[in-house]
């Protein structure tokens, strides 16, 4: 993480920032297994029509986790104090994500200086799948 | 329909181990490679006893290891085909690193009708402690139903 001569990054700042393969059938079957969540929505295209829904989309959790990386790439896992966020839009198949993070405040918080940091997920289209936000210490 | 008469109702406590083979199946499937999951001397020189779990993976664990992993679901009387996952939080305490045995305590918070009763949004807090008694994190799921 980049940060000004005072130590702290400036609001504004994008510190965050990876795009990612398209989510295809094959992820969210894996996904499936490796996270424990084995909702049939994601992996049964007949469960999912019965629902309502044209096809099978992904976990929620699964671009959360994808977000999750993005930001850990950026700021040291131990370094997160708080990760929230809300599923704005399903993620459909073939969804090519983006996940990005700027500094939105400087916070004083448990005796530390921290940073709030607004997240989001876009897919190729630029539609926001989520929006969160993440308090790091600096 | 859950209704405010869930607000306040615990579920069954969850125990997870947090166990390297099914996180490097995890960090695999997201196509992790941030060294600090992934090489046990990177995380102990970043200081961690063993290698931590990444941000979301408290949500799996509690997931995998419970007996009735939709319990939630069955006894709120909601249909798994009309739940949407709306929010969710995380705070953390405390570092999880593989070895860790977890338990989670989850209960009800919040019951909110939306669009005049044709969505109700349900809040489960869950407290996350390791087999130290510590308090290392807090969650917070919000789940839509579509009524």
């Amino acid at each position: 993480m980049s940060e000004t001569a005072n130590g702290r990054p400036a609001v504004g700042e994008r510190i965050v920032h990876k795009t990612f393969p398209p989510i295809t059938r094959h992820t969210l079957a894996l996904y499936c297994g490796a996270s424990g969540d084995h909702n049939p929505m994601h992996v049964d295209i007949d469960f999912a029509k019965a629902a309502g829904f044209p096809d099978v989309f992904s976990h929620g959790m699964l671009v959360m986790a994808l977000l999750g990386q993005a930001l850990t790439d950026a700021v040291a896992p131990g370094r997160i104090r708080s990760f929230s966020t809300r599923f704005a839009s399903i993620t459909q198949l073939g969804a090519r994500l983006t996940c990005e993070g700027h500094v939105a405040e400087l916070i004083e918080g448990k005796g530390e200086r921290q940073a709030r940091l607004a997240l989001t997920a876009k897919d190729e289209k630029g539609e926001i799948k989520l929006a969160g936000e993440a308090i790091i210490a600096l | 329909m859950v209704d405010q008469s869930a607000v306040g109702r615990g579920f069954t406590p969850v125990t997870a181990r947090v166990e390297p083979g099914r996180l490097r199946y995890f960090l695999k499937t997201l196509g992790e490679q941030n060294p600090v999951y992934c090489d046990e001397q990177v995380a102990r020189d970043q200081g961690y006893s063993a290698t931590p779990v990444p941000p979301t993976y408290l949500f799996c664990l509690e997931m995998m290891d419970a007996e009735r992993p939709f319990e939630f679901l069955t006894d709120l009387n909601i249909d798994l085909a009309r739940v949407l996952h709306g929010e969710q939080r995380f705070a953390y305490h405390a570092p999880v690193v593989v070895g860790d045995t977890l338990t989670f305590k989850s209960r009800v918070t919040d019951v909110t009708d939306k669009k005049g009763g044709a969505m109700t949004l349900v809040v489960i807090e869950t407290k996350v402690t390791n087999q130290h008694g510590a308090h290392v994190a807090d969650t917070a799921r919000t789940i839509v139903v579509r009524n």
